[in-house]
């Protein structure tokens, strides 16, 4: 039975570390513009873009 | 090459809007205008063109005339209150851009670098619409950098007030319903064994479940449930009941009973359902909070001053910011610009427009040496002024310094909510005393068990939810038809309105595009002669009326003449055309009250007169006939040429008021709510500001989000003004749903009563309950608010 307990303890400490990340990736402001970056990210790169047009 | 051609259904490459005047071509595109050509040169030039792949309707129109100069921002008292941060090769400053709307504005000015060299980075906050830039100060100026944004459409707002007060992000909230949510799941997974009575089969086990939920249940206390207690006392200092005093009492005994329960291993307590219940409350806060952050409400007359304003001083224009202005002050304005400070006119003459001021559409002539108010706009030529009193004592200022243009403080509104508490609370309290004496008769030892099980399951969950989720859709709503509301109290202060107050210029009336009508015949190659002559004029009759004539010709003007106060005159193709007033053009004078009058004579010879009137909105007639007693006055800035329009429209029942100051209009609202009503102003302008704010509600209508509104409860878009009716109707039909979501609540909770009276409340049935009625409530609200604007806003 004891290993029960053990488990409980193991997903309990992984929920408060996951809870911590979360708290974490609030307060650095990742969730402030939620729109801009899903537009950004289908931009295409410069790199690409310039020797085609020259 | 260029050329000009007529047009009218032709739509600019760069904004998408139509070609109102003539179309320019550029490369087989067409332009509206020369600004949006511009841009397109830049980008093309660039390699930039994939701005317009990227959405539809990416560009903004260019206003060529409000040449902004942004070199006051290179002094250094002004550049230090504006940048971020500030090194010898490293600069990082943040401008607030309204204007960004879309995908291509996004990616525009992200790849700002591209054209200007100095930039090293630039980002973009899409949802508080700024653009966050660094850049190499040593290659290039901060003055420089804000040009090359309004070169492109994207005029970045500079106010110094705003840079000191930055908005900061509550990020809290969303960090307590993390935690709650977190101990919620938590603590029903370590409640299941009780919810299946397997605490007969490990009594050890369910020890260590009961003593894990109850370490769960502390950050929920005391973090995330922790507003609802403070802000419960905060009531009960003031003497008053709100929604959250009987949530804080519920929550209080559910916490204590619990940790009592299983200190003494008397039972498993209650925690699952407190922190679900901190848990739904929390979401209904967050949803409440959800809606419109980008919208700003609160501005003020200063963020449409300028900032700076070139002064004449040690032989130099200089710019200096207006709060330094001081008595006696040269300074210089230009074209379209506004007048900082109460002034005295140098030059010979000039044309202010005081529509912010006054509403007055049409401009004022000052003539040398009179004084200019503040706050008025510059038409015409640049002009040099000498300053009569510094902007913190002049016109503008003194009148938004009246205290009766302050908003009473929202909590002095008594929302239905607190009134449903109030009552609720005595019900609870009353129903608590009674089952407390009643069960220290029978059975004094489970007294206290009983009183904490009522109180908790009194605890209005599914009320407190009712009013977030009723009024968040009915925002929600009222945002897809385009009123946009400050906040959900303004939509139950609208569903009380009873008298509805106009403003005439701006709002029932176009102020961008009046009515020109020609009476009279004149040939097409005369109209294009005209034309011409009145593009080269400054004068604001001869720009509307040049824009109202399509044809066009490439005759050179010869022998222009401009006589002020009396009109143009030009020869073309050897005609002599004299454009202006009566004595002028050698015409008889026509009686034409509601319009203003422009002649035209052709060698001499009378061929008749413009009319210039304001043109009134589409379908007004209509929506006003629906309102009906409901539309109270029509107040006007302006002089009574449009008396018999108005008479027209809004029929002879309702008061027409002209020649309104902002103070009189003020007063007017004032004096109907002294006879008990409430009163909802609809205006556009600064000189509606005060009544705005005095009214119940206040919609400012505008026809450009973003640009212009004074401080109000909501905008509205001009086009939707037909629509007003509707809306108001709306907002008496959610007023309606959040008391049936009420009754409901309540039902839920006098079952979940006498259960508890009785003393058969266990933590499984409160665990079912709770939820149960928070998600029965949120749901009929959420239905019924669609099926409701489904039903009344047939005509969108």
């Amino acid at each position: 039975m004891t290993i029960i307990i053990l488990l409980i303890f193991i997903s309990l400490v992984i929920a408060v570390i996951f809870l911590g990340i979360f708290i974490w990736s609030i307060k650095s402001g990742q969730y402030d513009d939620t729109y801009t970056p899903s537009v950004r990210m289908l931009f295409e790169d410069e790199q690409k873009e310039s020797p085609k047009k020259k | 090459m260029t050329t000009v051609e007529t047009s009218e259904d032709l739509l600019c490459f760069h904004c998408r809007q139509a070609c109102e005047d003539e179309a320019l071509w550029f490369e087989e595109k067409t332009f509206c205008c020369e600004g949006c050509k511009t841009v397109f040169e830049i980008l093309n030039a660039n390699n930039l063109c994939e701005y317009y792949s990227l959405d539809k309707s990416p560009g903004v129109q260019v206003n060529t005339t409000s040449e902004e100069n942004f070199t006051f921002l290179d002094e250094p008292s002004i550049r230090k209150k504006v940048v971020k941060f500030d090194s010898f090769d490293f600069t990082k400053v943040v401008f607030y851009v309204p204007t960004i709307h879309c995908v291509s504005c996004i990616w525009l000015l992200e790849n700002l670098r591209k054209l200007e060299e100095a930039v090293l980075k630039s980002e973009v906050n899409f949802t508080r619409k700024t653009v966050s830039i660094d850049f190499n100060p040593r290659q290039v100026k901060l003055s420089r950098l804000a040009a090359l944004l309004t070169s492109l459409g994207y005029v970045p707002q500079i106010n110094l007030d705003t840079e000191e007060t930055k908005p900061k992000v509550d990020r809290s909230l969303v960090v307590r319903l993390a935690i709650a949510g977190f101990a919620f799941g938590n603590v029903m997974l370590f409640s299941f064994p009780e919810y299946l009575g397997l605490d007969h089969v490990d009594n050890e086990l369910a020890r260590l479940f009961s003593l894990l939920n109850l370490a769960l249940s502390l950050p929920v206390f005391f973090y995330s449930g922790w507003g609802y207690i403070q802000s419960a006392f905060k009531s009960f200092a003031q003497k008053q009941i709100n929604i959250d005093v009987p949530i804080a009492a519920g929550l209080i005994a559910l916490f204590a009973r619990s940790h009592y329960d299983i200190i003494t291993a008397t039972g498993p307590g209650y925690l699952d359902s407190f922190t679900g219940l901190v848990f739904f409350l929390l979401i209904g806060r967050w949803f409440q909070g959800k809606t419109y952050e980008s919208l700003s409400f609160e501005r003020d007359f200063k963020s449409y001053f300028p900032l700076a304003v070139s002064r004449f001083q040690n032989g130099v224009w200089k710019p200096v910011v207006i709060y330094e202005l001081k008595k006696s002050d040269r300074i210089r304005i230009r074209n379209m610009e506004i007048i900082p400070a109460d002034a005295l006119l140098e030059d010979s003459a000039a044309y202010i427009d005081y529509s912010f001021v006054t509403g007055e559409s049409r401009p004022v002539k000052v003539k040398a040496g009179d004084l200019v108010y503040a706050g008025g706009r510059l038409i015409g030529q640049p002009v040099t002024l000498t300053v009569e009193s510094s902007t913190s004592q002049s016109h503008l200022t003194s009148l938004w310094n009246n205290e009766a243009f302050r908003k009473r403080e929202e909590c002095q509104y008594q929302k239905i909510i607190d009134r449903a508490a109030r009552r609720f609370t005595w019900v609870v309290m009353i129903f608590a005393l009674a089952t407390g004496l009643y069960w220290y008769i029978i059975k004094p030892t489970e007294m206290w068990l009983v009183v904490t099980a009522v109180l908790m399951v009194a605890c209005p969950c599914a009320l407190a939810l009712a009013a977030p989720f009723t009024y968040g859709s009915m925002l929600r709503a009222f945002g897809r038809n385009q009123l946009y509301l400050k906040n959900a109290d303004v939509i139950e202060r609208m569903a009380e309105v009873d008298a509805v107050v106009f403003d005439k210029t701006g709002t029932v009336t176009y102020s961008k595009h009046p009515d020109v009508q020609f009476i009279g015949y004149l040939s097409v190659l005369e109209q294009a002669w005209i034309k011409n002559l009145t593009s080269a004029s400054t004068h604001p009759l001869s720009t509307i009326i040049a824009k109202s004539i399509h044809q066009s010709s490439n005759i050179a003007i010869q022998s222009f003449r401009e006589l002020p106060g009396q009109g143009i005159q030009g020869q073309m193709d050897g005609h002599t055309i004299k454009i202006g007033s009566p004595d002028f053009t050698g015409m008889e004078v026509v009686v034409n009250p509601s319009a203003s009058l422009v002649y035209v004579s052709i060698d001499d010879e009378p061929r008749g007169y413009f009319a210039v009137s304001l043109s009134i909105r589409k379908d007004m007639k209509p929506m006003l006939n629906r309102l009906g007693h409901l539309c109270e006055a029509v107040l006007s800035g302006d002089n009574e040429k449009d008396m018999n329009k108005m008479k027209l429209l809004f029929g002879c029942n309702v008061n027409i008021l002209f020649n309104q100051s902002p103070q009189d209009k003020l007063e007017f609202i004032c004096n109907i709510q002294r006879n008990g009503k409430k009163v909802m102003m609809v205006g556009d302008g600064l000189n509606d500001a005060g009544a705005l704010k005095q009214a119940d509600v206040g919609i400012a209508v505008t026809d450009d989000t973003g640009v212009f509104t004074p401080a109000c409860d909501g905008i509205l878009q001009g086009d939707k003004l037909k629509t007003l009716d509707e809306l108001l109707s709306l907002a008496k039909s959610s007023t309606k749903i959040l008391k049936t979501g009420f009754v409901i609540s309540f039902l839920y909770n006098a079952i979940a009563l006498s259960v508890a009276a009785t003393g058969h409340l266990t933590p499984l049935v409160a665990a079912i309950l709770m939820p149960i009625s928070s998600v029965s409530v949120v749901g009929f609200s959420s239905m019924a608010v669609r099926l409701a604007t489904s039903r009344k806003l047939k005509s969108v």
